[in-house]
């Protein structure tokens, strides 16, 4: 393998991780505050295809991207409204936010379908994006990239380091106890909700307008919910996550490149791959269920109704 | 403005039986209001989605074709869901049913009579049951989350579908189109009445299927034990019922019925294996299985209401010119109302004001 | 109001609160209560389970918003709609199912209900002072969930303090600590009282009010029965103001024959096994037995393996081989609940919704869970299918011989009080009259009628020739109906004592032996070494 092409991958994987790693870090924080939010994926596709359309009416990919944010954050409170507000069964509602999500992506999308889209575009930084090997990658990426890496480092901080996210742990752990103490739950995991949900549409966002800048229908494909499984395995901690974006990005980009390469494996197995090794990440993870124990928000997915 | 629940001492019987229908009432209203914004007149295009089809009998055969795998599924599903088992997979249990059953007809062409059928049948339910069985031993043995596992399995089993009916599968004497070779006459599930349609057989397996898992789970102590164990594992624990079995007996009932419906429309409705075989009917039968409250019997009519809301995209694609995508959001709309519908079943709802009055 | 006074009432009141009333559904769970709180004084609110203590506290503290009535904080009308604001006011309380948050550090939990932007290493030095000052020793850095009981309730009880408050509330404190842990309580309470603050103690426990408590406002069914001096009054008479009838007391008659002339029923040989989760607790050489005839009891505080070993013996969790367990003779440590039900045993488990009982399930469902098996011919017709008609004339049976009060004829399990749900589910194994009872916590959170009547039963099913081993954090319970009693610390248990040569206090001791977090580093090697 040549050294450009080395740069070149490295450059793919990390836009292939980034829309994984924004939208399972948006999912974290739901989790530490106790929700399970099963409809990344209808929020994320959400993101896209509103993030494209605002782009193709408007011809600024920028007013796309925080279109994507806005419908992500607005299509959440849908789920927020019923799994909070009205106590219903969080697993289900996260499903139908998926099933909703994708039904209505397709048909606000159809009329996009075969339109060329906007590219974000890429952010060089002179000098620095010289560095051989790693410097087109660290600078010389789309804004989102960058956006991606600030997030982590503020949900890292937010969560261990600020009042605020102590309190919104202590939310996860215990919601009766926080309510005793008089922390107000419901609001502190609708905005958490809320902002998994911008999150989410950012990502959805990214894909429309720097990953493959078109509308396919359900274009997320499942990484919605490979999210959902990268918050699992990197037990509720944001750097992690961080490690298993990236690992899945180069699943995906290795995948691309074996099918490029013509190797002799049908292509169908191949775009299988990032849904097995999923599977398997899962199952090594679980399996030590002294640590899944530990980390796990105790009152994840529990509804809440405070007595009155 | 604050909505408060106030929880009720014993579930709502009333509003058990009232929940799924104000739902449909709530669902009709949002999508009149979706059809105005559209720029059609409601009344016609919910004309045209929920009666319309009702008008004529080949029509109504449609319905049953569809129906028939929805309800298969969620009576499946429901076993799942009661027993808090998470399996949302059921769309890849369909597609490995429709092929494990395909096999014979395809692989093994000369072979025909009789048994060819009950053969193909038996084949798709346990190509279904080896499918679930994956995330369902995952889960007993190593914990794993199932919902993610069963996922990421239907993206597997669609692109294996794919991989076949292109490659060692795809007919020989099909000028290379992506599809199986067509199923022998034996190999066809057979029609009810054919005189006046299509609906095929896999609409009574529905109905008989509805009718075991009703009895099973409320009458007997094995669908007890499903139950307990769904609705506090510990107090399962302590009737000294298994959680390890429970788990993969739902999930092999869920994967044999996903996988009886795989193969019914394979071999009642297409007649043959293409790339895509299934609308979405795996996770429509999700939204069919809560319409349905997870009973089987309320799952035979929430199929058939789901059914229709397929067909009626088409009708609305012809009469109103509106994109059939509108069905997947009408579902979606329904399932949202459904689970909200259902709270009213354990909580009262009480509006408060922004501050107390003192 | 009586100004009952061992103490001088001070001209003005701290708190007061008139004709509070507090409505659940069709329930007046505090129904025009009156009282008030001086400074320096420690007040007690009496009452059994369900006369509405809880409820009126969670309303002083802002938890709950009473229906009617005013709270008056220094003689001025207050409305406390969250607890931040019963905190601003100056009113702190350590709850009885503390609340706190296992995963987080002690000094994080403490920093959750104090304001402002404090970092967490001036809490905990603060913690620290304060802890000290108060005879109060906790680890800041440590997760709660790895604490014992008495330390959670220590960390509850500085961070009340942290906040300066005029008025503590404490609910139940000492039923989580041994005598001699609640004696350090008792000091520190005497100390803050001699510093001025106010404390509103809440109990059913009569000895200690009388001991602690300057006045006492007694609770019946959410109203106020009465004001009084507890020291002028008589354990009885404060009795009777709080049940309000006379309890029957418990007829206990000897063991006929000879206990150890028979075989035993269950024999316990040097059971062990780790802890099952990093929060639970690992079970070391517990050997025992229980004969038929007698009531064994198992003292201990919560949290020293009481549920491990219930869990172990009901089968819930297996034993590494047949003998660890013998019921009536057979090897029952490889078999699961329904295998030990068949030979004789019947289990009671501590947490009646989610454990003994289904929440949502109809009582005569409920019957079902733990009679599948051992009455299999009697509830399970061909096919598998369930004979309903049998288990609703069980349940008519149940009802009956425990006088149990419900709505409706076979209503949810949640819809009842925990009184009568913990009838039902020790009716259901009464009413099959085993040959061995295990029975955890049976009148925990139980009134005083419904407690009185569980224990006559228990008494009497041992008397009938069954061997009863009743688990239980309340000793007075244990001295009333146990023959012999053996003490349960950190997963070991205790030789067995005859009930009739202890004390509460020789008990205590025996319970204080070994205190949980003394041995957490050896639990955790232990858990390590055992899993995977």
């Amino acid at each position: 393998m040549s050294f450009e092409m080395a740069e070149a991958i490295l450059l793919t994987i990390a836009t292939a991780a980034t829309p994984l790693l924004i939208a399972a870090l948006g999912e974290l924080v739901v989790e530490r505050s106790g929700v399970l939010n099963l409809g990344v994926e209808g929020m994320m596709v959400m993101g896209a295809v509103t993030g494209f359309a605002a782009a193709q009416l408007s011809g600024s990919p920028w007013i796309g991207v925080l279109a994507a944010i806005v419908a992500g954050a607005v299509f959440s409170m849908l789920f927020a409204f019923l799994t909070l507000s009205l106590a219903t069964n969080q697993v289900a509602t996260g499903l139908s936010l998926t099933i909703l999500g994708l039904g209505l992506s397709g048909m606000i999308g159809e009329s996009f379908i075969g339109t060329p889209g906007l590219k974000l575009q890429s952010w060089v930084i002179p000098g620095l994006s010289e560095i051989p090997l790693v410097g087109k990658f660290l600078f010389a990426q789309d804004p989102i990239f960058y956006i991606s890496i600030l997030l982590t480092i503020c949900v890292w901080w937010f969560i261990f380091r600020t009042r605020a996210g102590l309190t919104l742990r202590a939310v996860g752990d215990s919601h009766g106890s926080a309510h005793a103490l008089g922390i107000r739950v419901i609001r502190i995991r609708y905005l958490a909700v809320l902002f998994g949900g911008a999150c989410a549409g950012l990502a959805g966002g990214q894909l429309s307008l720097v990953y493959t800048p078109q509308w396919v229908e359900n274009m997320t494909a499942g990484r919605g919910w490979i999210a959902l499984a990268l918050v699992v395995f990197a037990s509720w901690l944001p750097w992690r996550v961080v490690a298993g974006a990236y690992l899945f990005g180069a699943v995906t980009i290795a995948q691309f490149h074996a099918q490029a390469q013509g190797i002799a494996i049908p292509s169908q197995f191949l775009s299988a791959l990032p849904y097995l090794a999923t599977i398997v990440v899962l199952v090594l993870i679980s399996s030590n269920r002294r640590m899944t124990m530990r980390n796990t928000p105790a009152s994840l997915g529990k509804p809440f109704v405070p007595e009155r | 403005m604050r909505i408060e629940l106030v929880r009720r001492p014993n579930p709502s019987a009333l509003y058990s039986a009232l929940s799924p229908l104000l739902a449909l009432a709530i669902t009709a209203a949002l999508g009149a209001v979706m059809f105005a914004l559209l720029g059609k007149a409601p009344h016609l295009a919910l004309y045209s989605y929920f009666i319309e089809p009702l008008t004529e009998v080949w029509s109504i055969h449609e319905l049953l074709i569809k129906a028939a795998p929805l309800i298969l599924i969620a009576v499946g599903l429901s076993v799942c869901f009661l027993s808090n088992n998470w399996n949302i997979g059921a769309e890849g249990q369909f597609i490995m049913g429709a092929i494990a059953g395909s096999a014979l007809p395809i692989l093994a062409p000369d072979f025909q009579g009789p048994l060819v059928l009950p053969a193909m049948l038996i084949m798709g339910m346990l190509g279904g049951m080896a499918y679930a069985a994956i995330p369902a031993v995952l889960k007993a043995r190593f914990n794993t989350n199932e919902i993610l596992s069963s996922l990421m399995l239907v993206y597997v089993a669609q692109l294996f579908l794919d991989w076949l009916v292109r490659g060692p599968w795809r007919n020989p004497e099909g000028f290379n189109f992506p599809e199986s070779r067509n199923f022998h006459a034996d190999a066809i599930l057979p029609e009810i009445m054919s005189s006046s349609g299509r609906a095929h057989y896999g609409f009574v397996f529905a109905i008989i299927a509805a009718l075991v898992v009703w009895f099973t789970l409320n009458r007997t102590l094995k669908g007890f034990e499903i139950r307990v164990l769904g609705q506090s594992p510990r107090a399962g624990r302590f009737a000294g019922f298994s959680y390890t079995t429970t788990v993969i007996t739902t999930f092999l009932i869920a994967g044999a019925l996903a996988g009886l419906a795989g193969i019914s429309e394979v071999s009642g409705a297409i007649g043959q294996l293409r790339p895509v075989i299934s609308p979405g009917y795996g996770f429509t039968a999700i939204i069919v299985a809560f319409l349905g409250r997870l009973n089987p019997l309320g799952i035979v009519a929430a199929g058939l209401v789901l059914a229709l809301s397929y067909l009626g995209g088409e009708a609305a694609q012809i009469t109103l010119g509106v994109s059939n995508k509108v069905s997947n959001v009408f579902q979606g709309i329904l399932l949202f109302s459904v689970l909200a519908c259902d709270t009213l079943i354990h909580y009262r709802i009480r509006i408060a004001g922004p501050a107390r009055a003192e | 109001m009586t100004d009952a006074g061992g103490k001088k009432v001070a001209s003005e009141t701290l708190l007061k609160v008139e004709g509070i009333t507090k409505i659940f559904g069709t329930l007046k769970a505090n129904d025009g209560v009156d009282f008030d709180i001086v400074p320096g004084e420690i007040h007690a609110l009496l009452g059994e389970n369900g006369a509405g203590k809880s409820t009126l506290v969670k309303m002083l503290f802002g938890s709950l918003q009473p229906d009617g009535g005013t709270i008056y904080w220094r003689d001025s009308a207050v409305s406390i709609t969250n607890p931040m604001q019963a905190r601003a006011l100056g009113i702190g309380m350590v709850f009885q199912h503390f609340s706190l948050f296992e995963s987080l550090s002690a000094a994080e939990n403490i920093a959750l209900s104090l304001g402002g932007d404090v970092t967490l290493s001036k809490i905990a030095a603060e913690a620290t002072r304060v802890s000290h000052e108060y005879g109060l020793p906790i680890h800041p850095d440590r997760l709660v969930g790895e604490l014992s009981v008495g330390e959670r309730q220590r960390i509850e009880i500085v961070r009340c303090l942290l906040q300066q408050p005029e008025l503590i509330i404490l609910d139940e404190p000492t039923s989580v600590l041994t005598p001699q842990e609640a004696e350090k309580l008792f000091a520190t309470l005497d100390k803050l009282r001699a510093e001025g603050k106010s404390i509103l103690y809440i109990s059913h426990r009569l000895e200690e009010v009388q001991r602690i408590c300057d006045r006492a406002t007694v609770l019946r069914h959410g109203k106020v029965v009465g004001h009084c001096n507890p020291r002028d009054e008589t354990a009885k008479s404060l009795a009777a103001m709080m049940v309000g009838e006379d309890i029957h007391s418990i007829e206990r008659s000897e063991i006929s024959a000879g206990p150890s002339s028979e075989e035993p029923v269950m024999v316990i040989d040097g059971l062990s096994q780790p802890a099952s989760s990093p929060f639970s607790v690992p079970l070391s050489g517990i050997t025992l037995s229980v004969r038929p005839g007698e009531v064994v009891g198992i003292a201990g505080i919560a949290g020293n393996g009481q549920s491990e070993f219930f869990e172990a013996i009901s089968g819930e969790r297996l034993q590494d081989k047949g003998s660890r367990v013998m019921i009536r003779g057979n090897e029952a440590g490889r078999l699961g609940p329904s295998g030990r039900r068949r030979i004789g045993a019947a289990f009671s488990p501590e947490e009646r919704l989610g454990h003994g009982a289904v929440p949502s399930f109809s009582l005569s469902e409920n019957l079902l869970l733990s009679r599948h098996a051992s009455d299999r011919k009697a509830y399970i017709g061909p096919l598998g299918t369930i004979r309903r008609g049998a288990l609703t004339k069980t349940l008519e049976r149940i009802v009956k011989a425990l006088d149990v009060r419900k709505s409706g004829y076979d209503p949810a399990a949640s819809s009842l009080s925990g009184g009568n749900l913990q009838k039902v589910i020790l009716g259901r194994e009464f009413d099959r009259s085993p040959a061995l009872l295990i029975a955890n916590q049976p009148t925990w959170g139980v009134d005083a009628g419904a407690a009185a009547r569980i224990r006559q039963e228990i008494i009497d099913l041992a008397r009938n020739g069954a061997g009863v081993l009743v688990i239980s954090q309340d000793l007075d319970e244990l001295l009333e109906i146990a023959d012999r009693i053996a003490v349960m610390s950190d997963g070991e248990l205790s030789e067995t004592v005859p009930a009739e040569t202890v004390t509460r206090e020789t008990l205590g001791l025996m319970m204080g032996g070994a205190t949980p977090e003394k041995h957490h580093e050896e639990r955790v090697a232990t858990m390590e070494a055992g899993q995977e």
